[in-house]
C-alpha cells in the first residue's frame, strides 16, 4: 500500500501524545509521594525516556517486531539497530504461517517503530508507583533496562507482533495486557521483594501535592488519546470510536470511583477523581477500538468501582504497593481485558470479534483469560527472578538513613522545594 | 521587661496585630507553628486510608514589653484572639533579663 499522508500526520501526533504521557505519569505519581521523594519519582520517570528509547532502537524493537506474525514467543534480529527500519511503507507478516493477510501499513515503517517506542517507555515507568521512596536509582535503571528486553519485548511480540497470543485470537487494542497487566505484575513482584516503606502502614505517608497529581492526570488523559486512538494506526472510523471510548470510559470510571468512596468514606476526593479517571483509561485500553460507546461507559464505570476495592488488597495481604500500581493497572488491565470478552462487537470493528453479549459465545472470553493470565504469570515470575538477581548483585533498597533522608537528597543530591532565603548555601566546588 | 508569647488561631493574626498596635506595642515576631492541645486534630482520607492529623497549624506571636504594660497587653491579645470555640490558644508571660537594640546598643526599656 502507498503512504497515506492523513494517517501519517495523525500517527506523528499520536506518537508525540503518548510520549507526553510519561511526564504526565511522573507528576501523577510525584504528587502522591512525600516531599522528600518527589524528585526521585520524577527522575525515575524522566530517565525512562532517556534509557529505554535508546535500547528500543538498539535491541528491543527487533525482539518485539522482528519475525512479525511468526505466531511464536519472540522476534528476531532483522531490525537490530533499526537496520531496514526507514521511511518505506511496508507490509508486516508477509511470511506469517497463520495470518490470513499481512498488516499493510500506510505510514512509514520508522513511524510505526517510533510510535511503539513510546509504549515501551511508559510501560516500565508505570512500575515506579509500586517502588516509591525506597528503590535505589541504580537498581531501578538496571531493572527497567533488562526488563524491557526480557519481559516487555517478548510480551509485545506475543500480542502486537503477531506472536502466539495474536495467533490464538486474543484481542488487545492498545495494550491492556502488554502494558497494564504486564507492568502491574512486575510492580507486584518488586513491591514484594523490596518490602514495605519504613513506617508503612502505620505512619502517615499521604500525598505531598495533590495539585501535581491532578496535573499529571490531565496530561495522562490527554495523551491517552494518542495511546488508544493511535493504536488504530490510521485516521479512520475505528480511531474515532477509540478516542470517544477512551474519554467516556475515563469519565464513567471517575463517576464510579467518586460515588463509591462518597458512600463509603463520606467525602468525594480529588485523589479519588484522579484515580478513577486513570482506572477507566487503563480498563478501556484493550477495548478502545473493539467496543461501542455504551459499552465503554459500562467498562469504565465498573473499573472505577473494582479498582477502588482492589487498592484495599495491599492492606489485607501486607505488600506495600505504594501508589497502587497493582490495584489500578493490574486489576484495571484485567478488568478491561476480560470485559472485552463480553462487550467486543464486530459491528464496531470487523477486525475484532463478537463477545458474549453479541452472539460470539465464550470463545473470545476464553482467549482473553489465557492472554491475561499468561502475561501476568510470565511478567511476575521473570520480574521476581530479575529483581532477586539485582538485589544480590547491587542491592535493590536504599539504606535506612537514605530512606529517612529521602530519595531526592540521598540519590540525586537535590531538594525539590527551596523556599525562603534563610538556609545558607555556600559554593564549595 | 516581660516576654509575651501567644499561640493563636491563624485567622486571628490580623486582629491581634491591630489590638497590639492599639495598646502601644511597637514590634512583634510571628511564626507559623504546629501543635495540639485540647482541640486535638482532624482526619484525612487518601484512597481509603484514613490518617489522623494531630498537629494543627497555629500562629505564635512574641513581643517584649515593659513590666507595667504586660498584663494589659496580654489582656488585649486574649480579647482579640478569642472566638469562644475550642482551640483558641494560650498566652503566657515570662521575665526577660536583658534586651539590646542591635543598631544602637541601647539596653533595657530604651531598646523597646
Amino acid at each position: 500500500m502507498a503512504l497515506d499522508s492523513g494517517n501519517t500526520a495523525w500517527m506523528l501526533i499520536a506518537t508525540a501524545l503518548v510520549l507526553f504521557m510519561t511526564p504526565g505519569l511522573a507528576f501523577f505519581y510525584g504528587g502522591m509521594v512525600r516531599a522528600k521523594n518527589v524528585l526521585g519519582m520524577l527522575m525515575q520517570n524522566f530517565f525512562a525516556m532517556g534509557l529505554l528509547a535508546v535500547l528500543w532502537v538498539l535491541l528491543a524493537f527487533t525482539l518485539a517486531f522482528g519475525a512479525f506474525g511468526n505466531g511464536g514467543l519472540i522476534g528476531n534480529f532483522d531490525y537490530l539497530g533499526f537496520k531496514h527500519v526507514g521511511a518505506q511503507v511496508i507490509e508486516l507478516g508477509t511470511n506469517s504461517p497463520w495470518m490470513t493477510s499481512p498488516l499493510a501499513l500506510t505510514i512509514p515503517f520508522i513511524l510505526f517503530a517510533a510510535y511503539q517506542m513510546t509504549f515501551a517507555i511508559i510501560t516500565p515507568a508505570l512500575i515506579t508507583g509500586a517502588t516509591a521512596d525506597r528503590l535505589k536509582f541504580g537498581a531501578y535503571a538496571t531493572f527497567i533496562a533488562i526488563w524491557l528486553i526480557l519481559v516487555y519485548a517478548p510480551v509485545a511480540h506475543w500480542v502486537f507482533g503477531g506472536g502466539w497470543l495474536a495467533k490464538l485470537g486474543a484481542l488487545d487494542f492498545a495494550g491492556g495486557a502488554v502494558v497494564h497487566i504486564n507492568a502491574g505484575a512486575a510492580a507486584l513482584a518488586l513491591a514484594i521483594l523490596l518490602g514495605k516503606r519504613r513506617g508503612w502502614p502505620k505512619e502517615g505517608m499521604h500525598p505531598h501535592s495533590l495539585p501535581w497529581t491532578l496535573i499529571g492526570t490531565g496530561i495522562l488523559w490527554f495523551g491517552w488519546a494518542g495511546f488508544n486512538a493511535g493504536s488504530a494506526l490510521a485516521a479512520d472510523g475505528v480511531a474515532a470510536q477509540a478516542i470517544l471510548n477512551t474519554f467516556v470510559a475515563a469519565s464513567a470510571a471517575m463517576l464510579g470511583w467518586v460515588l463509591a468512596e462518597w458512600l463509603k468514606e463520606g467525602k468525594p476526593t480529588t485523589l479519588g477523581a484522579a484515580s478513577g479517571a486513570v482506572a477507566g483509561l487503563v480498563a478501556i485500553t484493550p477495548c478502545a477500538g473493539y467496543v461501542g460507546s455504551l459499552a465503554a461507559i459500562g467498562i469504565g464505570f465498573a473499573a472505577g468501582i473494582i479498582c477502588l476495592l482492589a487498592i484495599q488488597l495491599k492492606f489485607r495481604f501486607g505488600y506495600d504497593d505504594s501508589l497502587d500500581v497493582v490495584g489500578v493497572h493490574l486489576v484495571g488491565g484485567l478488568t478491561g481485558a476480560l470485559l472485552l470478552g463480553f462487550f467486543a462487537e464486530k459491528a464496531v470493528n470487523p477486525a475484532g470479534a463478537d463477545g458474549v453479549f453479541f452472539g460470539g459465545g465464550f470463545t473470545l472470553l476464553g482467549h482473553q483469560a489465557v492472554a491475561s493470565l499468561s502475561v501476568l504469570a510470565f511478567s511476575l515470575v521473570v520480574s521476581l527472578a530479575l529483581a532477586k538477581v539485582i538485589d544480590l548483585v547491587i542491592g535493590l533498597r536504599v539504606s535506612r538513613e537514605d530512606e529517612y533522608a529521602g530519595l531526592d537528597l540521598s540519590q540525586h543530591a537535590e531538594t525539590a522545594y527551596n523556599f525562603g532565603d534563610v538556609a545558607s548555601m555556600g559554593r564549595i566546588g | 521587661m516581660k516576654l509575651i508569647t501567644a499561640v493563636i488561631k491563624p485567622h486571628k493574626v490580623d486582629d491581634v496585630k491591630e489590638a497590639l498596635k492599639a495598646v502601644g506595642v511597637h514590634g512583634m515576631t510571628v511564626d507559623e507553628v504546629k501543635g495540639f492541645g485540647r482541640q486535638g486534630g482532624h482526619t484525612e482520607v487518601y484512597r481509603g486510608a484514613e490518617y489522623t492529623i494531630d498537629l494543627l497549624p497555629k500562629v505564635r506571636i512574641e513581643a517584649v514589653v515593659d513590666d507595667t504594660d504586660a498584663e494589659g497587653v496580654a489582656e488585649a491579645i486574649v480579647e482579640a484572639a478569642r472566638t469562644g470555640k475550642i482551640g483558641d490558644g494560650k498566652v503566657w508571660i515570662i521575665d526577660v533579663g536583658t534586651l539590646v537594640r542591635i543598631r544602637t546598643g541601647e539596653r533595657g526599656s530604651d531598646a523597646l
